[in-house]
């Protein structure tokens, strides 16, 4: 067993020489699977700071993936379309600058993460899985609904947006973009954890009496890390919604929130690096196992299974041990 | 907008809130006697439907087709209670829902790889298919009326059973205090196998009946499932009256939705606008509905634990 700090170094190392390796070796294509690893890791940290430290089962984060990439899907669809956009009396133009893009994508899916909390929230345990996988279908059906923006079909961006000083063409480069920023949420999130509000979470998860008790409001505390877990979430859906230039309804799919909670359980639920870890086995097994057979979502139904029944802590309680990482 | 139209689409709006019970049932027998969340449920529905359409494709008869998919979803439910859903009664649901989630992928990727990935078909009997003539002249598919009819019709056999008979009897006792009834010597995991094997025969029967006017393929089940969790959120988890109730309201809401959206907002939009604004807005009214309830009853309509 190592201390967790190590094994986090490590992962993010070992993501990194994957990318310059394949750089190296002029295999774009594996750059391109370090990307989507990437991205994919970071809505599951998202996730994990609701599931893992608020102990919020949420069967809907995909609303959250899927209006990131809308956020971008819209924007740059104006940008590329040069039609303005008409919100009611105020009228944007739509734009293809990347931080801008992530602004949108965070706050918009910020706001959602909003609403559907102060529902949801109401409820808990089974009620809670339920109503935010039916929120999450709401948003799906509404846009396969939304024809002017692809409907069922989906909306193609046709470059890939800037970023200053940047050729985000270039997979390296869009890469290292991505990593950068997954290493900022994963600094963010880590502060979280051992801050104040992420302490009380944490009571409020283990014991919700003894923390309303000291005065502080479960409830305000849920909602808070529901909202933050919604807006990293959204953000990984505008970098997904890049790396792919496209977005599509699937991006909102039930199937799509079940996976982000595999990735965190995978790897290892309240732990830092877990969703991480969770992510990079997920597409390693995607591209390995889906390059022998058609039907490699069975063997991860089974590996998910052994798991759930045997494995509990994920891959990153079999290797470290519990510590400040 | 016609009288009839108005009639006709209530009609839908009855055959496919029915067809939800069907499902919900299950899952709510399943929550309150187990405290289960199972996923896998939809899986059920598409096995029904795939075992049925098996079946009348081999020997023809829409009868067998339907005792063919009840059966094998209950066998298939009574296997996964046997090996896996057993462990997880006393887990939290976080392992509930991951475990019936890897289900899930193991049924659809089973099944694709037994039946391909094209649809399959399965038609109407011949003796109800063709339109019936109801009072006021009303023409109606005699198969979507049937399909009323059979939902109403194992409505109230479910009541008598869980109201009439001993094992009625054990099941809602098994809900209130599992522990008194495992020391008054009924045999509780029995039980529990029982109680997952009728839900699971259930949705089969529901995947068998709809797979007749829909195509029987894989993921089918999925987003009926999570329409069935819509329903149980509003009718209370664990309440087979609240799982009834939330059905029809449901099904009459999105059918009715999808109709008369648009042409209200043709009220007052131009009707191109009016069209895209209606249909956007009934894709999204069951989950309204259900926020709605939510703010007025957190745990459903006839829900007592949250």
């Amino acid at each position: 067993m190592i201390p967790e700090r190590w094994l986090t170094f490590a992962v993010l190392v070992g993501l990194l020489a994957v990318a310059l390796g394949a750089l190296v070796m002029d295999r774009p294509f594996t750059i391109t699977l370090a990307t989507r690893a990437t991205i994919l890791a970071l809505a599951a940290v998202g996730l994990n700071i609701a599931l893992g430290q608020g102990g919020l089962v949420s069967f809907g984060h995909a609303a959250f993936f899927g209006i990131g990439g809308y956020a971008m899907g819209i924007l740059a669809h104006h940008a590329q379309t040069f039609t303005p956009l008409e919100l009611g009396p105020l009228t944007i133009t739509g734009t293809k600058s990347m931080p801008v893009i992530w602004l949108t994508a965070v706050v918009a899916s910020a706001l959602a993460a909003l609403l559907i909390g102060l529902l949801a929230l109401r409820t808990s345990g089974v009620y809670f899985i339920m109503i935010t996988l039916a929120f999450g279908q709401m948003f799906f059906y509404f846009a396969i609904s939304w024809s002017a923006y692809g409907g069922e079909d989906g909306l193609s961006i046709y470059v890939r947006n800037d970023f200053p000083g940047l050729n985000t063409l270039d997979p390296i480069q869009f890469f290292g973009l991505c990593f950068t920023l997954l290493c900022l949420v994963l600094l963010f999130a880590g502060r979280l954890m051992r801050s104040p509000f992420g302490l009380a979470l944490n009571a409020a998860r283990q014991a919700p009496e003894r923390v309303e008790t000291v005065g502080l409001d479960p409830m305000r505390l849920r909602l808070l890390a529901f909202v933050l877990s919604g807006a990293v979430t959204g953000l990984a859906g505008a970098l997904f919604a890049d790396l792919n230039r496209f977005v599509s309804p699937a991006m909102f799919s039930w199937q799509l929130s079940g996976e982000l909670i595999v990735l965190v359980i995978l790897g290892g639920v309240a732990r830092l690096i877990g969703p991480v870890v969770g992510a990079i086995a997920f597409v390693t097994l995607e591209h390995v196992l889906g390059d022998v057979t058609e039907f490699w979502l069975i063997w991860l139904g089974v590996a998910l299974l052994l798991v759930v029944l045997f494995a509990r802590g994920g891959i990153v309680g079999l290797v470290a041990r519990r510590g400040h990482g | 907008m016609s009288a009839i139209l108005i009639i006709e689409q209530v009609l839908n709006g009855l055959q496919f809130g029915v067809m939800l019970f069907l499902m919900a049932a299950g899952l709510t027998l399943i929550f309150g006697v187990m405290g289960l969340i199972n996923l896998a449920h939809g899986s059920l529905y598409m096995i029904g439907a795939f075992a049925a359409a098996a079946v009348a494709g081999a020997t023809g008869s829409f009868l067998l087709a339907l005792a063919a998919a009840m059966a094998a979803a209950a066998a298939a439910g009574a296997l996964v209670e046997l090996t896996v859903i057993r462990r997880l009664y006393a887990a939290d649901h976080l392992d509930q829902v991951l475990a019936t989630f890897a289900l899930i992928l193991i049924f659809s990727e089973g099944t694709r790889w037994i039946f391909g990935s094209f649809p399959l078909y399965l038609d109407v009997p011949a003796a109800l298919s063709g339109p019936v003539t109801l009072p006021g002249g009303i023409d109606y598919p005699r198969y979507r009326l049937a399909l009323i009819g059979a939902g109403l019709a194992v409505a109230v056999g479910l009541w008598a059973l869980t109201q009439h008979t001993r094992i009625g009897i054990r099941i809602r006792a098994g809900e209130n205090d599992r522990e008194m009834i495992a020391a008054l010597g009924v045999d509780i995991g029995r039980l529990y196998t029982l109680v997952f094997a009728l839900g699971a025969a259930l949705a089969g029967l529901a995947g068998a009946l709809v797979g007749a006017i829909q195509s029987v393929q894989v993921g089918m089940g999925e987003p009926v499932l999570i329409l069935a969790f819509v329903v149980i959120v509003i009718g209370g988890i664990g309440s087979i009256k609240g799982a009834f109730i939330g059905a029809l309201l449901v099904g009459l809401t999105d059918t009715l939705g999808g109709i008369f959206l648009p042409e209200f907002f043709k009220l007052f939009m131009e009707p191109g606008a009016a069209t895209q604004t209606g249909a956007s807005l009934a894709s999204m009214a069951i989950y309204i509905l259900m926020g709605l309830v939510l703010i007025w009853r957190p745990t459903g309509l006839f829900g007592a634990r949250a």
